[in-house]
């Protein structure tokens, strides 16, 4: 009998789903078990339960057979329960007395044996059959979605995924943050982007403009989110703004307390430019930023670090916007979704230590090079070597820390490209003969393998190998005062000393260091590699396990512009279907107290972290509020006297389940 | 030990030994499903129940789990600090820790019973403990435990 009191009139549904279950299991056999299970009045098989006519099949039986419960044994809940939840409620019936069976991802995908398949997927039925018996009819509860959007990371990811918000006009405000200065991320350390070669300015400074004039952005440069509390929908978020030490609001970046500063020269490594230039204690990170504000770094201005200097920068400043008395002030901000574009961190050199990289001159990563090569860097665009001449022969290591059992074993997918466009840079500005070292070359995209061959064209020298080392000890005359590679040519098939000038490190992508951090943050999780884990590789790539938090570009894995871009487009676009719908519907499977039975001995009210059990001292009994409980169930586990249970996860569902898998 | 060795030698050899699985909706079971998109395989001798968190799991669950013919019960849970509703993985990982002394008290191997954190994207990991405990249990034999 059901709860209802009526007699349970089950449907079972076991999907073919093509060849993946019924190639590894034994479904008619499975089907004929089924429909001699109790309560079980049909059960059928169809080649794809989901498609409109397995759909409709359920629908038609509901109907005709008065089925009052149905158990579809396919893939796992997570892909499609919502699905068979709708087709189950528009054919009468509570969508909660429906029960999905997992046996494809569950069995028939992670089982080798047929017969040992097809005896597991007959146990699952037999346990969802049982508890969906004594299902009962529950009512989805639905929420408000705040329609403010956060963005967290100001690269090129954040600031489209923010513009696309901010551009459908939908009351919805997006707050960006961006820890550092200013936004732009990585881009804006590019000279030119492949394989058209545009430059990364004239195609970043416009869009940066827009998100800082963007009526419906809320910009937050140089701030960190520092804690995100709440669920889809209602996020409460804090968002701690660094002191820059200079009033943003009256600042209007003519860079005259920068001239007036006591320190006559730029002395202190400029982190924009990854320390290769040098900035004042007072400084703009480069002069596109944006916003263009200056800022004074603490641990560099004599008066901050000693509080003794005669401050010219004040006397310089007309607006008087230098304030040294500024401190981090927290702000908090309500969102109803989040996006995640925190971006990646260039793999450290330092630990292939066979390359030379911080130990030899000349010996440069990728993303310094970058910078000598921008009209704004270091070198105003032409790479020099360290004592100013040009060099003649330069050599480009792929798949420094990619692709390495010791470093990281994935391929950071966007190196070859950009090793292409080095060299073709390197080539134009300096007249220098350039060596590509590369292991295969991964030109897929776009126009890729195009302009690989335009560089091939131009006389680029290729030679496949993983290089040993880079070296100064000279074996020949023609070696001395030279970097020397050494590559087992495997094309050639021996050991080659190529001499060079400078040698540039194809460094891969790796996570920020600070991801463990953000993911314990959101809730989130992180791959084998520890970047962020979408929620689905192929069908949900930029969701997540928390309903409302988005990611988008190189925090979820190594990808170029285009592909992040697009990434940030969907992740808006998944945002913006949630603000657009207004309301969320929110699980039903909250506590619920037997007053009956309940003792008042109040252990669950300390179990709750919601702190959504409260003791009525006049009944002495527990009252559970359903607005904050999140449906965890941990005080149903923690009642001694079983007086509380969880909404559809009652103790009696769950030892049906248990005893139907034995 | 010796009474597992005798256990296993009563035992016929098509014998399997029978794992009921607790695992919590946002951590363990996701690491399943990813196990199932990557084609991971693994001992079918392992039969999931969802909950939304490991936190949920009723010691007695686990007892009944082993009165109705399990061979042993594995709980998966998100790693600590990680858990989806705050900290319902520290409630679990107490009381497993006071439950495991009472079953071994009750004559129920310590290898029958088994919390493991793993996580949404541990596929590798759900697959090394699902056989290893599988095998395991084959050494143990069945357990054919009444109840108290």
């Amino acid at each position: 009998m059901t709860a209802a009191g009526e007699a349970p009139r089950i449907g079972v549904y076991v999907c073919d789903c093509g060849f993946n279950i019924l190639g590894a299991i034994d479904v008619p056999e499975v089907v004929r078990y089924a429909g001699g299970l109790e309560g079980v009045v049909l059960a059928k098989e169809y080649k794809y339960m989901c498609s409109d006519p397995g759909q409709d099949l359920i629908k038609k039986d509901i109907r005709e057979q008065r089925l009052n419960r149905v158990v579809v044994a396919s893939c796992t809940p997570t892909l499609h329960e919502r699905t068979f939840r709708r087709v189950v409620s528009e054919a009468g019936l509570n969508p909660f007395l429906f029960n999905m069976v997992n046996v494809r991802e569950g069995v028939a995908w992670v089982t080798e044996d047929k017969a040992r398949a097809t005896e597991k997927a007959k146990a699952l039925i037999r346990a969802g059959v049982r508890r969906v018996a004594l299902q009962e009819p529950l009512e989805a509860r639905s929420e408000p979605v705040n329609p403010n959007v956060l963005v967290i990371g100001g690269g090129i990811a954040g600031m489209h995924a923010a513009l696309s918000l901010a551009n459908a006009n939908s009351g919805a405000k997006v707050h960006l943050v961006e820890r550092e200065p200013s936004i732009g991320g990585n881009m804006a350390r590019f000279d030119k982007t492949f394989p058209t070669l545009d430059c990364a300015s004239c195609i970043l400074t416009p869009k940066m403009t827009e998100v800082k004039i963007h009526p419906n952005i809320h910009l937050h440069s140089y701030a960190e989110v520092v804690s995100v509390e709440g669920y889809v929908g209602n996020f409460d978020v804090t968002i701690e703004h660094k002191p820059r030490y200079v009033n943003e609001d009256l600042c209007i970046g003519c860079l005259k307390c920068v001239e007036a500063c006591v320190y006559r020269d730029a002395r202190f490594p400029n982190a924009f430019d990854l320390g290769l230039a040098k900035r004042k204690p007072i400084y703009i990170p480069f002069p596109q930023a944006v916003p263009t504000k200056v800022l004074i770094d603490p641990m560099d201005c004599l008066y901050l670090k000693l509080g003794k200097c005669k401050k010219t920068c004040v006397d310089a400043c007309e607006k008087g916007a230098i304030d040294f008395a500024q401190a981090a002030v927290r702000a908090q901000v309500k969102v109803g979704t989040i996006i995640v574009a925190t971006g990646f961190k260039p793999f450290d050199a330092r630990r292939k230590p066979q390359y030379g990289y911080g130990t030899l001159p000349n010996v440069f990563t990728a993303l310094e090079m970058e910078r000598f090569l921008s009209p704004t860097g270091p070198t105003e665009g032409v790479p020099s070597l360290k004592d100013g001449s040009l060099p003649r022969k330069v050599g480009i290591i792929h798949c420094v820390g990619s692709r390495d059992r010791n470093t990281n074993e994935y391929c950071s997918k966007v190196c070859c490209m950009y090793s292409l466009k080095l060299a073709h840079l390197i080539r134009e500005r300096t007249g220098a003969e350039v060596y590509d070292f590369y292991i295969d070359m991964r030109t897929p995209g776009k126009g890729y393998e195009e302009f690989h061959e335009k560089l091939l064209a131009e006389g680029l020298k290729v030679i496949r190998g993983r290089v040993a080392e880079v070296t100064t000890s000279a074996l020949t005359r023609e070696e001395k005062g030279h970097l020397i590679i050494r590559v087992e040519d495997t094309l050639a098939g021996f050991v080659r000393r190529i001499p060079v000038d400078m040698v540039v490190l194809s460094v891969g992508l790796e996570p920020q260091s600070d991801t463990q951090q953000l993911r314990r943050m959101l809730n989130l999780s992180c791959g084998r590699e520890g970047f962020l884990q979408e929620l689905h590789p192929k069908l949900a790539p930029v969701s997540t396990a928390t309903d409302g938090i988005y990611i988008a570009g190189a925090c979820q894995g190594p990808k170029d512009i285009p592909e992040t871009v697009a990434q940030a487009g969907s992740a808006a676009a998944e945002a913006l279907a949630l603000v657009h719908r207004g309301t969320v519907e929110v699980q039903p499977y909250t506590a619920v107290v037997d007053e009956a039975v309940c003792s008042g001995c109040q252990v669950c009210v300390g179990m709750c972290p919601y702190d959504a059990i409260t003791y009525d001292a006049d009944k002495g009994v527990v009252h559970v509020l359903e607005v904050k409980c999140k449906g965890c169930g941990v005080c149903a586990a923690a009642c001694p006297s079983s007086a509380i249970d969880q909404k559809h996860f009652r103790n009696a569902f769950v030892l049906a389940e248990v005893a139907g898998v034995i | 030990m010796a009474l597992a060795v005798e256990k296993s030698e009563a035992s016929t050899a098509s014998w399997e030994p029978r794992i009921v699985a607790f695992f919590c909706n946002w951590c363990t079971y996701a690491a399943a499903d990813l196990a199932g998109i990557s084609r991971v395989k693994y001992s079918p001798n392992m039969r999931m129940v969802r909950v939304m968190c490991s936190g949920r799991i009723d010691p007695s669950f686990v007892l009944e789990a082993f009165r109705s013919g399990a061979d042993g019960v594995l709980i998966g849970g998100c790693n600590p600090g990680d858990c989806h509703y705050k900290e319902g993985n520290y409630k679990t990982m107490r009381r497993a820790m006071l439950l495991s002394q009472m079953l071994q008290d009750l004559g129920i191997e310590k290898e029958r019973f088994r919390l493991e954190w793993i996580c949404a994207s541990c596929a590798r990991e759900l697959q090394t403990t699902v056989n290893k405990m599988a095998d395991d249990l084959r050494r143990l034999g069945p357990l054919d435990w009444k109840g108290v």
